[in-house]
């Protein structure tokens, strides 16, 4: 953002105010992520920078803590990531299975009282996390479903569905309702149509709202602090309990795998957004 | 011809009016159908179970149900202000009796405990009398009831017994907001020094808006930013906005608790430039500073968003004609920029604050004390006190509030406009 030669000193100070200000900002913002990255490499028990880290001696970093992540005896990370993934993959297919059914009917433009129960399917959303971990577990304890994986998957497609009707209404909303009735006419019936036709269009929202499922469930704390038994433990009752007891380095190397993780799924979530902008014929 | 007007019929001899109709009924069924699964899903899991809170609420049959016989007699208690008549007694006698032969007099005397102190001495020393069967059941109940503690010769505690008969009550949120129903079923204050709910009803608000606020003056110049950068250069810096947001909070809030630490680097920092002596480093977590730090960095990226996307739909030229007729970049930005932006600020704000409203991990975490808002006191009274209905309750007292807030969002702004992303 070049300033043109003719402006003013004063209005260039401001401009460059302005563009500190925002440096600090993005400071602020994406920071915090990379303090955790070198200390899960600190080879000693510390939480904070030891002077051989800052003196770059090689002796300072290991991978003690990694290796404690995947083989230390009284870590349950190894069962919390196998829940987490089984819990969190089965609350994608659900969300996406219930999410983009609902949001076809809402699409179109016989669906009756459409402001009310879109209202109703995106209320998970609103409503704060603690009122529904509430009342998901007075539904669950009474349905003899808490401390069961059921349980918490029903309730990650409960919090999950609200994203996946969202952006799938909207790629729905740029959709040229045309192609299906071309394909009526040409014979095939409304499944065949479906499949053949509407899903491969419709497939990035699908996607991207399966991918906010997908990680709202994998980093849900709150609800499943009500539903999970011992056995049920997923990553997030893990590091919360980790760091309410006591913030071990292990923590922060679990942490970092989490950042290589949401990176991947950023990177994906971009790709589909440019993609379903270009298919929407939104140019930018 | 004649006068009338032919009917169109379809092939089949319908009339097309009659086809039409059946025809978009058709297609309001196909529709309706489509979501059905969802609602049907929500309905049962979720908008029920909320009901379900109501109800656990306003709850309060249990001494209803323990006590029948002492209530029906009550009905012919005239004068309150003198001991109940004694057939009000014999129901009580009858009633505790049959509690006590079910093992379920001990729930009644912690109920009743809770309507009056005193209650659980008193109703125990009843309970050994007729364990030991020393009450004679043919003489006056009333005499004897009264002989075994004075508390029962006190019209006080009979009157606490009557307050449990209704069914249902507010009391709980009545509780929430510090007060209670006192002797005479008028609504009194708590105590100054216990009133501990509105403290945190107040901090809750308080801390929602200044987070707001923080997040407002952060992502509006970072937003415009964004939206006037070529799309290369934007594009780059998006990912400081979307990485966190992808990133799991308690990620992000263990990365505060690092650096936010006494020996952490932000104290580091603030020692290496002199503003703290090295052995007086302020306590930065466990308070109010680590509790809105965490959280403007948390919520950011949802102001961010929406601005975003609202910003980006202004044309830059619309600056440039404000300035060449004559307005300096200030009165431009002021008066044409900004007012273009208000929906994208209303978005932004209203998103940020129902969702700092209801915040429970961080606060729990890097909160302490003095940082804890009305969410970790519904999870403590799930969790420790098992006081469910009181929970249910707060909680309901607090969708109340976010209710407000969405409806006024959705006269502002519509709920069809959130974006994600």
């Amino acid at each position: 953002m070049a300033l043109p030669s003719y402006t003013e000193t004063r209005y260039r100070i401001w401009h460059y105010i302005y563009l500190a200000i925002c440096t600090f900002v993005f400071f602020f913002l994406i920071a915090p992520l990379f303090v955790i990255f070198p200390l899960s490499f600190n080879a000693e028990e510390f939480l904070v920078f030891s002077e051989g880290m800052k003196n770059l001696d090689p002796d300072a970093f290991s991978l003690r803590w990694y290796k404690d992540m995947v083989y230390g005896t009284k870590n349950p990370w190894g069962l919390a990531a196998k829940n987490s993934f089984i819990i969190a993959i089965f609350a994608t297919i659900g969300s996406i299975i219930l999410g983009t059914l609902a949001a076809l009917g809402l699409s179109s433009r016989h669906m009756p009282y459409k402001g009310l129960i879109m209202a109703t399917l995106i209320s998970p959303m609103i409503v704060p996390l603690i009122i529904s971990g509430v009342a998901i577990f007075f539904f669950m304890a009474k349905a003899g479903l808490a401390a069961t994986h059921t349980g918490i998957v029903l309730a990650h497609i409960i919090l999950g569905t609200p994203f996946v009707v969202i952006t799938v209404t909207a790629t729905l909303s740029g959709f040229d309702h045309s192609v299906t009735r071309a394909a009526a006419s040409l014979g095939s019936n409304p499944v065949n149509t479906f499949m053949k036709i509407t899903l491969p269009l419709i497939l990035p929202g699908v996607i991207s709202g399966g991918l906010f499922a997908f990680v709202t469930s994998f980093d849900e704390v709150v609800v499943v602090l009500f539903l999970a038994g011992l056995e049920n433990t997923t990553i997030p009752i893990q590091m919360w309990t980790g760091l309410r007891e006591q913030l071990s380095p292990t923590i922060l190397a679990v942490a970092t795998c989490l950042i290589l993780l949401s990176t991947l799924i950023l990177v994906t979530a971009e790709l589909l957004r440019r993609r379903s902008e270009r298919l929407r014929g939104i140019n930018r | 011809m004649s006068s009338e007007t032919k009917q169109i019929l379809t092939t089949d001899g319908i009339p097309l009016e009659v086809s039409l109709k059946k025809a978009e009924k058709k297609n309001k069924i196909k529709a309706f159908l489509l979501v059905a699964p969802l609602l049907l899903f929500l309905v049962i899991t979720y908008i029920f179970p909320i009901g379900d809170m109501f109800m656990r609420s306003v709850d309060d049959r249990m001494v209803t149900n323990m006590l029948p016989k002492t209530f029906k007699a009550m009905e012919k208690w005239e004068n309150l202000d003198e001991l109940p008549p004694e057939e009000v007694y014999r129901g009580f006698y009858e009633d505790y009796k049959l509690l006590a032969e079910n093992q379920q007099h001990g729930k009644l005397g912690q109920r009743l405990n809770k309507e009056k102190n005193g209650f659980n001495t008193i109703t125990k020393k009843l309970f050994r009398q007729i364990k030991r069967k020393k009450i004679d059941e043919s003489a006056s109940l009333k005499e004897q009831i009264n002989k075994l503690h004075k508390r029962w010769r006190d019209v006080e505690y009979w009157q606490a017994i009557k307050r449990t008969a209704p069914p249902y009550t507010a009391s709980k949120y009545l509780k929430g907001m510090d007060m209670y129903f006192a002797a005479d079923g008028s609504i009194a204050q708590v105590d100054e020094d216990r009133r501990i709910h509105r403290i945190l009803w107040l901090r809750t608000l308080e801390i929602a808006f200044f987070v707001t606020l923080f997040c407002f003056f952060m992502g509006y110049p970072i937003a415009h930013l964004l939206a006037t950068l070529p799309m290369k250069y934007s594009n780059l810096l998006m990912i400081c906005v979307l990485l966190p947001f992808w990133t799991s909070l308690l990620v992000r809030t263990a990365s505060w608790m690092i650096l936010l630490q006494q020996q952490g680097i932000v104290n580091d920092f603030f020692v290496m430039i002199g503003l703290v002596a090295d052995d007086n480093r302020p306590e930065m977590m466990y308070n109010k500073v680590g509790t809105y730090v965490a959280m403007t960095q948390i919520l950011l990226p949802f102001m961010v968003l929406p601005l975003y996307s609202v910003m980006k739909t202004i044309s830059p030229s619309l600056m440039r004609a404000g300035k060449s007729l004559g307005g300096t970049p200030f009165v431009a930005f002021w008066k044409v920029y900004f007012p273009l932006t208000i929906p994208g600020i209303g978005a932004g704000c209203l998103l940020v604050f129902i969702l700092a409203i209801g915040y429970y991990i961080t606060p729990a975490l890097v909160g302490g004390a003095s940082g804890t808002l009305i969410s970790n006191q519904i999870a403590f009274h799930m969790k420790t006190t098992l006081d469910w209905s009181f929970a249910s309750a707060m909680g309901l007292m607090l969708l109340t509030g976010v209710l407000v807030i969405y409806w006024i969002y959705n006269k502002l702004v519509g709920v069809d406009n959130i974006k994600l992303g």
